[in-house]
């Protein structure tokens, strides 16, 4: 993989614009289908001020790419799906205004579950993305595209949202570092919406550092999201002993637990480490799926066919119109969510799943309040297995089972970090660090001392 | 149990237009994974719901006009357009 330093290293030898041609031509190239558009002109355009001295900034120079749920402005922004095959947004995310202003290099779209709905990017209307490690399996999802052109050279950098493990289940089966920050640092101006109350936008890099650094640009105050906590971050490593909590619902099959164990071997040596329930976890999964359709449900109400999207050649009466437009538009997992949200929020339902599932967040933040109050930060597998076969889950029950382990964070809202641990059976293994609200400090310092060490455990 | 009614019913109310087929398949998914929800009816009615984590009320700015998008941008991905509005299907048959 290409950290920061290494990607200077190129830049030295030759120039940012020969590095990012080489880059581009490694995308054209490559099997994995990680990019929905490649930004070819206007990557190379940067380069060229780059080399000229003209771009500044901390990311000045970096290659970064965009999951494309992402709006960037010029730049078409699909969701993966055929009802935004061709969009072109007429104003830059938050994030992306960020980036902008500290001279990344935005390379281009990544390819994701349709409307960020799936664990393995196999609903992608532009077809699924590929595990770098293994091109007949997974590379997660929904920021699959995100993971997999980091874990294959395609990208330096990438951004990711997460709604209920979309950023930790592709850093997970790729390899890679991912967080989801706190709900509320990271403005949602511009994310394209699926379920406002869980998802955030996060980082995913190749080390800590870069992921860090890449936090810090987009993390911090914006008005135009009125869910933002108008935080700051900056990192500041700390290696202290700390008290970790090991999540007793929290589990995985054999292979991953077996690196698991290994892990907390390590962690041991240098930390206090204990056991910890969260009774309430055995209701998360519901919980998440039921605020996530409902939220769907309602914003996906947008799409007519009238404003912007899909649209059919001839306008005929409304209803009509409208449930053709969706019909052909919408894939079957965005549908199926749409209609069981729309199940949940009807009449004689609203009290029996929505507002049910409402409850059960509640207690699953009093369990983390409370794990929190004994713990610094907890620990578990990321994801319950190795990455799978392209196509052997397909079930919807069963693939929305692989997000047992991810869900409960989107739900309290906290954050946590994907940390890759290295290889069982020649495909990548991660452990989640979980922390309290606003800690990222603590979690990203963890991480890097895992990273550190990683070859001696 | 989930019928083949309730399965159009969700799907209109989605505005959704379903195939047979398609409606078949839903019904014995959505039958599924209902069950799987029912779990939640193990959890009591006494707790309050969480409908947003952060603990921010009444979020004002000033109430300052801003830039906003012109017509042309506003348009600009619209298919069907007639004389800088956007055109939309009838509301009523005939």
């Amino acid at each position: 993989m290409i950290t920061i330093k290494d990607w200077f290293e190129r830049v030295e030898e030759s120039s940012c614009y020969d590095a990012v041609s080489e880059l581009i031509e490694k995308i054209e190239r490559s099997k994995i289908n990680a990019y929905i558009t490649v930004c070819k002109d206007l990557a190379l355009k940067k380069a060229e001020e780059f080399d000229k001295g003209k771009l500044k900034g901390k990311l000045a120079g970096v290659p970064v790419a965009v999951k494309d749920n992402i709006t960037t402005k010029g730049i078409r922004t699909t969701c993966a799906s055929k009802m935004l095959y061709n969009y072109i947004p007429v104003f830059d995310a938050h994030v992306v205004e960020r980036l902008k202003q500290e001279g990344a290099i935005i390379i281009g779209k990544t390819n994701m579950d349709e409307f960020a709905m799936g664990t393995t990017t196999e609903t992608s209307y532009f077809g699924v993305v590929r595990n770098p490690y293994d091109l007949n399996r997974v590379a997660g999802g929904s920021s699959g595209g995100s993971g997999a052109a980091i874990a294959a050279e395609e990208t330096v950098l990438a951004l990711g949202s997460d709604t209920g493990g979309s950023i930790r289940c592709p850093a997970s089966f790729c390899g890679v570092f991912g967080l989801k920050p706190t709900y509320g640092l990271v403005s949602r101006y511009g994310l394209i919406p699926y379920a406002n109350s869980l998802e955030q936008i996060g980082p995913m890099a190749s080390c800590i550092e870069d992921l860090a650094l890449l936090l810090e640009v987009i993390a911090g105050k914006d008005d135009r999201d009125s869910t933002n906590a108008g935080k700051e971050f900056r990192f500041n490593p700390k290696f202290r002993k700390l008290k970790i909590g090991v999540v007793k619902e929290m589990n995985a099959n054999e292979d991953v637990m077996q690196r698991f164990y290994e892990v907390l071997e390590f962690l041991k040596k240098r930390h206090e480490i204990a056991e910890v329930s969260l009774p309430s976890l055995k209701y998360a999964l519901a919980s998440y799926y039921i605020i996530a359709m409902s939220e769907a449900s309602s914003n996906l109400a947008r799409y007519d066919g009238v404003r912007y999207g899909y649209a059919l050649d001839h306008l005929t009466t409304w209803t009509k119109y409208f449930a053709k437009v969706r019909a052909e538009g919408f894939g079957e997992e965005v549908k199926r969510r749409i209609m069981l949200g729309s199940y949940a929020l009807s009449a004689g339902y609203y009290g029996k799943y929505y507002l049910k599932a409402l409850r059960v967040r509640t207690l699953v933040i009093e369990d983390f309040k409370r794990a929190f109050e004994k713990f610094d930060v907890l620990i578990s597998p990321t994801m319950p297995s190795l990455p799978f076969k392209i196509g052997e889950l397909a079930d919807p029950l069963t693939m929305y089972k692989m997000d047992v382990n991810t869900v409960p964070i989107n739900l309290a809202g906290v954050p946590a970090l994907n940390v890759p641990v290295g290889f069982v059976k020649g495909l990548p293994v991660g452990v989640q660090l979980i922390g309290n609200y606003f800690d990222e400090n603590t979690l990203l310092s963890l991480g890097l001392e895992i990273e550190k060490n990683l070859n001696s455990f | 149990m989930v019928s083949i009614e309730d399965v159009y019913h969700i799907a209109n109310l989605a505005k959704i237009e379903i195939t047979e087929e398609e409606a078949e398949k839903f019904r014995v998914e959505f039958e599924k994974i209902l069950e799987y929800f029912n779990i939640l009816d193990e959890v009591s009615e006494e707790i309050e719901p969480t409908f947003q984590v952060l603990p921010l009320k009444n979020v004002f700015r000033d109430d300052k006009p801003g830039k906003c998008l012109s017509q042309e941008e506003a348009l600009m991905n619209a298919r069907h357009r007639e004389n800088g509005y956007f055109k939309g299907p009838r509301i009523f048959e005939g």
